[in-house]
Formats: C-alpha cells, structure tokens, sequence
C-alpha cells in the first residue's frame, strides 16, 4: 500500500477517471476518440483492481493477474477495432459516426 | 506531507487533467498523447503500490502499444492539423450531465464504506511468484485464463489482419 493514502482517495480518482471517459463516449462522434475513451473507461477499472489487491488482501495476487488480462484484452480490443477503422475509412471516406448509416435504412 | 503523498496527489491530478483535456481537446492528435500521459501516470500509481511487472506491462502494451496503434491509424485517417467541429450542445449537456451525477453519486457510497486496510504481510510480487501463479493449475494458479487469452490474442490478431487486407 501507499504509505500515508487511504483506499478511498485512490477509489475516487478511478471513478472521477471512469466517467470522464463515459462523458467523451457521449460527447465525441468520432471512432478513434470513442475508442479513446473507452481505453480510459478500462483503465480506470484497472486501478481499482489493483488498489483493492493492494490494500485489502495483499497477500494474493488475483486483482494483479485480472490486470494483466485486462490489458491484455484491451490490446486485442483495439488491434480489432483499429482494423475495422480503417476498412470503415476505406469504404465511407471518414469515420465520423454519422456518416456511417448505411445500414439504418 | 511526505513525498509519497505528495507523488500520489502529482500522479492523480495528472491523470485526471489530461484525461479531461483528451476529451476536450479538438485536435484528435493531442488527445492521443494527452491519453499517453494519462497511462504513463497511471503506470506511476502501480508503481508506487510496489506491482512493478504490472507497471511495466502498462507502459510497453498501452503508452508502447495500443498509442502507438491509435496514433498510426489517425495519421492514416486524418490531416495532421484536422480539428473537430464543436460537438452538438445536447452530447455535450447530456455527457457532462451523466458524468458529474455519475460522480456524485458514486463519491458518496465510496467514502461512506468502511474498507479497512489490511496489515498482514504483502506476498512479494516478483518475476518468480507471477511466473509460477501463473502456471499452476491449483489454489492460486491461473494457468486457464492464461490459455484463454493466449487463444483470444492469436483470434484477433488474424480476424484484424482478415479485416484490414485489401480485398480483391
């Protein structure tokens, strides 16, 4: 643990993160962003894994290792979804949300 | 104030400032490396709670990979000096709203919890215990998950390469 931090001021820099990244979710139309803020969405959820590994039983690594996966799906998340990007560009010219309706009709 | 607590609030209020500054922002490159800082802080914070293999799978797969990855596709998808249009004021009300009500409830219940830190001697989380754990099919083992995202990986590696291919 960190010497002199209590467990909630930690909790509370996640939550102030993770709705950051809900608020540019809604705010941004543009995928990259999107994808941008859904990275800080996991991240958040990251810390808290770890601090509450940390601090409330450090004598196991589960939050760790849920860590590890997380970002490792995070990479597999966003080779996927950068590849998608790119042939969406290829096709429609842009990535902006609202450009890409063909489907809704 | 110690320079714990001191490298703690420094590494939050960087979090938290570039983390508004990447949504904000109406250069989509700047927001990229406003993300960078966010993880490399975010790093700092594993640090400091002693994970130092998590702190370094951070900074080599998201500040090292995945930014990398974002900044490569939006040099392929964008001019340089692109900016954004102002975002519609009803996403911009609405996002701000959910946040900041999201946030407020969420503080509350959070601080009102009573979590007690625990004193019993931390496990030593070298290379050589995360390697074993990792391995062991028994209590403490995670040799499943392990296998699972291993097979995860190698599927989305070729469904991207399947995707982004030039077709005929």
């Amino acid at each position: 643990m960190i010497q002199g931090i209590p467990l909630t001021h930690i909790l509370i820099v996640s939550t102030i993160m993770f709705f950051i990244g809900v608020a540019g979710f809604i705010i941004r139309k543009n995928l990259i962003t999107m994808l941008m803020a859904v990275e800080l969405i996991l991240n958040s959820v990251c810390i808290n894994f770890v601090v509450f590994n940390r601090y409330l039983y450090p004598d196991q690594l589960q939050g760790h290792f849920f860590t590890l996966i997380i970002v490792a799906i995070a990479a597999a998340e966003a080779s996927v979804a950068i590849a998608l990007i790119i042939n969406i560009y290829r096709r429609f010219s842009s990535i902006e949300v609202s450009d890409v309706s063909e489907m809704k009709n | 104030m110690t320079t714990n607590v001191l490298m703690f609030y420094l590494f939050s209020s960087v979090i938290i400032l570039f983390a508004l500054l990447s949504i904000f922002t109406r250069r989509i490159l700047r927001a990229a490396v406003y993300l960078l800082f966010v993880l490399v802080a975010t790093a700092g914070l594993y640090f400091m709670m002693q994970y130092q293999f998590l702190a370094a799978v951070q900074l080599a797969l998201y500040a090292g990979g995945i930014v990398v990855l974002i900044i490569f596709s939006i040099l392929l998808t964008h001019h340089i000096d692109h900016k954004f249009e102002n975002p519609r004021l009803v996403n911009v009300l609405l996002g701000c709203g959910i946040a900041i009500g999201g946030t407020l409830l969420a503080i509350p219940v959070i601080r009102s919890f009573p979590f007690k830190a625990h004193d019993i001697a931390p496990l030593d989380p070298s290379m050589q215990t995360i390697g074993n754990q990792l391995l062991e099919t028994g209590k403490n083992g995670y040799a499943l998950p392990f296998e699972v995202i291993s097979v995860l990986l190698l599927a989305s590696m070729i469904a991207a390469i399947v995707i982004a291919k030039k077709g005929k």
